[in-house]
């Protein structure tokens, strides 16, 4: 491999080659014992040691032989396309292209034709699949972000426990509905008003917590809630969860077969996909009003409190701003549009269950609103589609059966890459993907901030 | 904004009235039974040496500490009067319109300059935006408020000479403008009084002398009063209406910019001598004319200390740092000591 690309850099190689060897020896260091050993038990019972040096060697090789193309190859190219990167960009001064001026536009655009399309392309029976697992999961994600990007994002309160108001939402649609017979439209705001009200209820006593003590009391609150679900089985049916909650309906028109029903009323053939369609649009119309009322709050003297909060508390309580209810408002307007996501799920799945609450979806949708770029509606709209899409897109990857073997199950390693993409995008872009901020008012022109002056925020 | 030019027989109402304010951390005691008064549409300055307890009598006034003990009344224009000591800080800017800029600045750093002052105007803007709730409707009365409120950012913005750089982030800006930002930022929450912590710090000439035009034209144009804490004496002296010293949390000296500057006691506070020496001083001085014994006292310190200075000149050639404001003191802090310290010798040592 040397011989190849000598003449390639001279100086780069032997760095390259030591690193590799290093890499390699690391990797030894570390895989030794959880790759090299394996510990199984035989027909007797007894516990037997299996040693796996071929596996080893592959491991220890992959990451020698990275390391070394890493450095020899990738490093030298990267570094010559910034510098490229850097000389173009002095010269043009940059108009942004059409695409990229109108972006948001252009998503929009796309996002409402987006069930239209995959209905042409491939048929309404096969369109399920395409708006159900991508669609509306990843926009309910998008709203979720957007929602927690108000705390997060904005107000720089950290809030792990973001997952307890989707689940109060949840809840409060599920058990409304079975209970009292209450139909969507009603609970809907209800849902977001229940969780506005619990937002303000964590928000009083973290209110002098910062940082990471904030961090963790929202961590437990978001905890409590899920140990009421499961162990409130009264009232919340506790593990089993609530099901045959009721469907949404279409201004009182019910996706259902018979007469009344969506398809027979507009004569056209019984299908699961209109209600798929339905709610589809309808995730998107609550998603968009997510960043309708988050654009216009950053333009109002509430989301400037917001912002100001996260640069410097004191300097705010020095102008005469009152911290308590800033946080306060900011919580309950995060926790509302997590409450109306809740809703939705609800009625989207028909079931809900402690199961869906999990820490891990607090963290999920964390991780969003960070690699999106704190406080860009873009940048997590993005990074939720890249996320969820991507680990959603992993369960068609039905070929990489025919590369590990049959056993090979592709979204369990949807995590391992979860972890693997956060840590790539915040190596090659630490303020997430969008990194500046948009100021909220301008006197001359509307000139980006460059995420070397904002501030994460204190907790 | 209502024009005051500072009336005779107004400036004689006190806007801010400390009376025995007292602070405690533990066992340590920052401020002592402190009064003091800043008149209405007066620069008053606070001056000590470091760690005399100035900004802590500033987190008093601003409610960032709760006063130990002690009242702190503020009378506003209308004849609303408010204990400080009593309300939170925020409503300490918002009701008792007492606002303040901090030692270290602290601006909003990722927020436009036009944003620092937008914020600013946060309580006016939220009750004219129905709380948030008819601004969200997008009724014309909170367009009307937000036209207002640029307006305002851009009369300060010109009036500290950053309109140009309006748009560029707050952390952008030059440290001097910084400071420029922060005094304007305080002046867009509409305060009757103005607590500066610092303002001249880390300037330099040219920016200082802006700095006290600004102050000036403030004080002159808005009718606002202001408290400031300084350690630049070419700005205490020269803007100043009154000065109060602190020394170790307690009053020293209290009164025209003129009469502090040959306070002894204020001399010896900043050169370093103990009080009971300097009253010794004056005991010895005392005696023979009837003149002022400090006076006496201050002349014979500082013929003393040039006399020092002379001294060391003739053997070491070096250049006496002089401070022009403080002419009378004409001397460093070391030859001052020993001049205290023979001038200790004939009454005995009491130490």
């Amino acid at each position: 491999m040397a011989e190849l690309s000598k003449p390639h850099s001279e100086s780069v190689f032997p760095s390259a080659i030591r690193e590799g060897i290093i890499a390699g020896i690391i990797a030894f260091g570390l895989f030794v014992l959880i790759i090299g050993f394996r510990t199984d038990q035989n027909i007797s019972n007894e516990l037997i040691l299996t040693q796996r040096w071929g596996l080893l060697a592959i491991m220890v090789a992959i990451a020698a032989v990275g390391r070394f193309l890493f450095k020899a190859f990738i490093s030298p190219w990267l570094t010559a396309r910034l510098k490229a990167r850097e000389a173009v960009e002095t010269v043009e001064g940059g108009e942004p292209s059409f695409f990229r001026r109108n972006f948001s536009q252009l998503a929009i655009l796309f996002l409402l034709i987006y069930p239209v399309l995959i209905v042409l392309m491939v048929g309404l029976q096969g369109s399920l699949k395409w708006v159900d697992n991508f669609g509306i999961q990843i926009l309910i994600y998008v709203m979720l972000a957007w929602g927690l990007n108000i705390v997060v994002g904005l107000a720089g309160l950290l809030d792990l426990g973001y997952v307890a108001f989707y689940a109060v939402g949840a809840y409060s649609y599920a058990l409304l509905s079975t209970y009292y017979g209450l139909s969507f439209w009603v609970l809907l705001p209800m849902a977001g008003i229940f969780a506005a009200t619990w937002g303000v209820i964590l928000g009083f006593p973290v209110l002098r917590l910062r940082g990471d003590y904030l961090a963790i009391v929202t961590l437990a609150f978001g905890e409590i809630i899920r140990l009421v679900l499961i162990n409130w089985t009264a009232v919340t049916k506790g593990t089993f969860g609530i099901s045959g909650i009721a469907k949404a309906t279409l201004f009182g028109i019910p996706f259902t077969a018979g007469p009344n029903g969506f398809a027979a009323i507009f004569g056209l053939p019984l299908s699961a996909a209109y209600y798929k369609i339905f709610l589809y649009y309808l995730i998107l119309f609550l998603a968009l009003l997510t960043a309708w009322v988050t654009i216009r709050l950053r333009r109002m003297p509430v989301g400037r409190a917001w912002e100001a909060l996260r640069e410097d508390e004191i300097a705010c309580r020095s102008l005469g701003i009152n911290t308590t209810t800033t946080k306060l408002t900011a919580f309950a307007t995060g926790a509302m549009f997590g409450g109306f996501a809740g809703s939705f799920f609800a009625a989207r799945q028909g079931f809900v269950s402690p199961e869906s609450f999990v820490f891990l979806e607090s963290a999920v949708v964390l991780a969003i609103v960070v690699l999106g770029g704190m406080g860009s509606l873009i940048g997590i709209a993005v990074a939720a589609v890249v996320m969820i899409g991507g680990t959603e897109i992993l369960r068609e990857m039905q070929f990489l059966k025919f590369v590990f073997g049959p056993n090979f199950t592709p979204e369990l390693y949807r995590m391992l890459i979860f972890g693997l993409a956060m840590v790539t995008v915040m190596v090659w872009k630490p303020r997430g993907f969008v990194g500046s901020r948009e100021p909220s008012a301008f006197l001359h022109k509307r000139k980006l901030v460059s995420g070397a002056f904002t501030k994460e925020g204190h907790g | 904004m209502s024009v005051t030019q500072s009336m005779s027989g107004q400036s004689m109402d006190p806007i801010l009235k400390v009376e025995h304010l007292s602070m405690k951390f533990g066992g340590l005691v920052a401020i002592n039974d402190l009064s003091l008064e800043a008149r209405r549409g007066d620069i008053t300055a606070i001056i000590g040496p470091n760690g005399a307890g100035k900004t802590t009598v500033f987190n008093c006034i601003t409610g960032f500490y709760k006063p130990t003990g002690g009242m702190l009344t503020l009378s506003r224009q209308n004849g609303e009067k408010y204990l400080l000591e009593r309300l939170p800080d925020y409503l300490i800017t918002h009701k008792a319109r007492v606002a303040r800029t901090f030692q270290n600045i602290r601006l909003f750093s990722g927020l436009t300059a036009l944003e620092n002052l937008l914020v600013a105007q946060h309580n006016m803007l939220m009750k004219s935006s129905g709380y948030t709730i008819l601004g969200l409707l997008g009724l014309p009365g909170y367009k009307r408020a937000s036209v207002e409120a640029t307006e305002k950012a851009r009369y300060w913005l010109e009036k500290i000479n950053l309109i140009d750089r309006a748009d560029d982030p707050a952390g952008d800006l030059p440290y001097g403008a910084q400071r420029r930002l922060e005094i304007a930022r305080a002046m867009c929450t509409d305060p009757e009084l103005l607590c500066l912590d610092e303002p001249a710090a880390g300037l330099n000439p040219r920016e200082s002398a802006e700095l006290n035009k600004l102050l000036l034209d403030i004080r002159d144009e808005t009718g606002t009063s202001i408290l400031l804490i300084e350690h630049d004496m070419a700005v205490v002296m020269e803007i100043s209406d009154h000065v109060v010293v602190l020394e170790y949390g307690t009053k020293i000296s209290d009164g025209k910019p003129e009469m502090v500057r040959n306070d002894p006691k204020v001399i010896a506070a900043y050169l370093g001598v103990e009080d009971e020496e300097i009253a010794e001083l004056i005991d010895e001085v005392a005696a023979p004319t009837g003149a002022d014994p400090a006076d006496i006292a201050v002349a014979r310190l500082a013929k003393e200390a040039v006399a020092e200075i002379a001294k060391e000149q003739a053997v070491t050639k070096g250049e006496p740092k002089v401070k022009p404001a403080r002419k009378t003191t004409a001397a460093k802090p070391v030859s001052a000591r020993k001049t205290s310290a023979r001038a200790k010798k004939p009454s005995g040592g009491s130490k």
